[in-house]
């Protein structure tokens, strides 16, 4: 115990001996390990907002299909639903696009189920206030699907929190979204459905489609997985994309140990010189070269951590999130999870302790004699 | 192929100490081939300069091994949402059919590391090298081993696919795809209760026998061994049900989340290093004859038995806790 002590105090002494040149390989590592934690946590926070929005959604999305093309389903279609036993609370939906050409921008129109405001009243999302162009009074300027132009007032705005479910949204109610967007009387976008007992969700749309052979039933597990699978794929594809700068640093750790100084060549002779065994000095290098990867690991750690949650990731949120650029501020909330730091550790510490061994034992075995021999 | 950070980070770390461990093993297959400790020759001395290496390699490859265990049966778990019917690791790895037995050797393989690393620590404090040629022949089986382990776990990962939603159809695709087992069967209780606890009681009972009188070692680590499969099975049987406090989950994977505080970590980090200590008591007292081991064999094996008796015991308490403290009984079933 005491032995390795001495080692481990030795270790340390000599990195910092040597500090200029192991703080060049240390900052090397950490942008790696900062690299590959930013893209790791992003990539968790956003699965895990995912999850989360989804969260209160209903079991059941219905649509219906003409053409192979999603079309507006009749809102009677909803009776029928409401006959399968398990199904529950069948309501229509009505969303659409609106775009707006002179913010060039498109945003997102709902009728939720419990509009409170009157038919000339809308409530909108921040990103909306900011962006549209023709605002005035508090009054947005609407063209409805004759041509008419159509001012609604902004009775609320949505908290700056769901930013990123809410920044392009405007609330509405039935009337003025039929009038805008044109959608006929007793037809709405989609239904929306509970299913009481989570099991019974894929029996349920297999009645939906048997009884409504148009209908598309889609479930909230699959919009789920669906998600997961995409994040784990877009982040995946970014790691295969960085995966030239790894093999560059590793190539640089086998180098850097390698490519020994005449100093340190001479600091290895004269310990086996002074009775050290090829095991001790194997030892101290290994033990140098857990204080380099456990130094860099925590910096680049933190460094992610601070640039993912702190600063939401400024330098690829748009690979990553890959929705419309409108979207706007806001912040990832931490996820930070045993699993994560294991997949790190495995991308960074793990290859760069391997690339390192064999240079590490060659520095190991060299003769005391032909090592004093060179310096003399 | 389900492109993940966390498989792209097992399957070629995989690869990469599969292709360590072969290089070290060709490095061993000319030691087993040329060794002559009394040769003065630069190829003598070349060889053991490498031991060294080949040591250090081992040494690490242990440490990866038992990470990335942990990490795989973590990735498989958190992989259970992209499957119908599955509902934890147990259903995931039940996808195809090379999941479970890239699991069973992975664990294998981290015995047989844990093992190759006693035999090395015995043969380092003999003088003359005794076990050198054991060692490497040892080397070239785990060498084997961890490739054939690395290709169950490519094929695994390789041969999954997500049930996701395509464009053109929603759940009618879904509705095709077969559903996987998601759940794992397990002994009934009693009787894995009863071999767990006799095999327990013999295990302690020839541990203390040996550490007492120096006798037995042999039993010892043969029912050690036969501890490790019966707490297997237990944990999947019984000590897994008593944990969740639910009669029908017998998942051994679930105990690794932080609902249920990380107790699987513990559990199975005493039954490895138990099952190590254990085994490699046995595996070394073929050697006790060897005339430079004949003082150090005896005290390297006092050590392991009791490591291994103290992570059995320690294994007991925590998967004793819930069976006694709570008020969770099994007895109706």
């Amino acid at each position: 115990m005491n032995r390795n002590r001495y080692f481990l105090d030795y270790t340390l002494v000599s990195l910092w001996r040597r500090r200029w040149k192991n703080a060049a390989l240390i900052g090397v590592y950490s942008a790696m390990v900062f690299l590959i934690a930013s893209i790791l946590f992003f990539g968790d926070s956003l699965r895990r907002d995912a999850a989360v929005i989804l969260q209160d959604t209903p079991e059941v999305v219905v649509q219906r299909m003409v053409a192979g093309r999603h079309a507006l389903i009749p809102e009677a279609y909803a009776a029928a639903i409401g006959q399968i036993r398990g199904a529950r609370n069948i309501r229509p939906r009505l969303w659409g696009y609106y775009y707006h050409p002179a913010s060039q921008a498109n945003y997102t129109l709902m009728v939720p189920a419990d509009f409170t405001y009157a038919d000339d009243q809308i409530k909108i999302g921040h990103g909306v206030l900011r962006t549209w162009a023709a605002a005035r009074d508090n009054q947005l300027f609407f063209k409805d699907s004759d041509g008419q132009a159509l001012p609604l007032t902004i009775a609320e705005t949505f908290s700056g929190e769901t930013d990123l479910v809410t920044a392009d949204l405007i609330l509405m109610s039935a009337a003025t979204f039929r009038r805008i967007t044109g959608t006929p009387e007793g037809f709405a976008t989609d239904l929306v459905g509970r299913v009481r007992n989570q099991q019974e969700t894929r029996t349920v749309a297999a009645k939906i489609v048997e009884i409504l052979p148009d209908s598309r039933p889609i479930l909230r597990e699959e919009i789920l997985r669906t998600y997961d699978t995409l994040f784990d794929w877009r982040s995946g594809y970014v790691l295969v994309a960085v995966s030239g700068a790894m093999l560059a640093f590793f190539i640089f750790a086998w180098d850097k140990a390698t490519g020994l100084s005449a100093e340190e060549r001479a600091e290895i002779g004269i310990l086996k010189g002074v009775g050290w065994d090829t095991g001790d000095v194997l030892r101290i290098k290994v033990y140098e070269g857990m204080a380099v990867s456990l130094t860099a690991f925590v910096i680049g750690v933190m460094a992610a951590y601070a640039h993912v949650y702190l600063a939401s990731a400024p330098l690829f949120d748009h690979a990553l999130k890959g929705w419309a650029v409108l979207y706007p501020q806001f912040h990832l909330r931490p996820v930070f999870n045993g699993n994560t730091l294991g997949v790190l550790f495995f991308f960074t510490v793990m290859p760069y302790t391997l690339v390192t061994l064999l240079p590490v034992w060659r520095v190991a075995i060299a003769d005391p004699d032909a090592v004093m021999r060179q310096l003399g | 192929m389900i492109l993940n950070p966390a498989i792209i980070a097992l399957v070629s770390n995989a690869w990469l100490i599969s292709a360590v461990t072969l290089a070290a093993a060709v490095l061993g297959l000319r030691i087993i081939r040329r060794w002559d400790l009394n040769s003065t020759a630069g190829l003598q001395l070349a060889m053991e300069r490498q031991t060294y290496l080949i040591s250090s390699v081992l040494t690490y490859l242990l440490i990866f091994e038992l990470l990335s265990l942990f990490l795989f049966a973590f990735t498989a778990d958190r992989l259970h949402s992209l499957f119908i019917g599955a509902m934890c690791a147990a259903g995931s790895l039940n996808v195809n059919a090379y999941g479970y037995p890239a699991l069973q050797l992975k664990l294998v393989n981290c015995l047989l590391c844990g093992i190759w690393l006693i035999v090395n620590h015995v043969d380092q404090q003999g003088e003359d090298y005794p076990l050198i040629r054991f060692k490497y022949r040892f080397l070239t089986v785990i060498a084997g081993l961890l490739v054939l382990e690395s290709y169950l776990l490519t094929q695994y990962f390789r041969h999954m696919r997500a049930d996701v939603i395509t464009s053109c159809c929603g759940t009618l695709f879904s509705e095709d795809t077969t559903s996987v087992a998601g759940v794992m069967a397990g002994l009934p209780p009693y009787p894995a209760m009863i071999a767990f606890y006799a095999s327990m009681a013999l295990t302690l009972r020839t541990g203390i026998h040996f550490l007492v009188t120096g006798r037995a070692i042999r039993w010892f680590s043969g029912f050690s061994v036969v501890s490790l499969a019966a707490a297997l099975v237990a944990i999947i049987s019984f000590i897994s049900v008593y944990i969740y406090q639910l009669p029908t989950h017998h998942c051994p994977f679930d105990i690794l989340q932080h609902e249920y505080l990380y107790v699987g970590y513990p559990l199975y980090l005493c039954l490895l290093t138990a099952g190590i200590g254990g085994a490699g008591a046995g595996v070394i007292d073929r050697f006790r004859q060897h005339a430079s081991l004949a003082a150090v064999i005896p005290r390297v094996q006092k050590k392991l038995c009791l490591g291994s008796l103290v992570a059995y015991i320690i294994f007991l308490m925590i998967s004793g806790y819930p069976i006694v403290f709570t008020d969770y009984t099994l007895s109706g079933y």
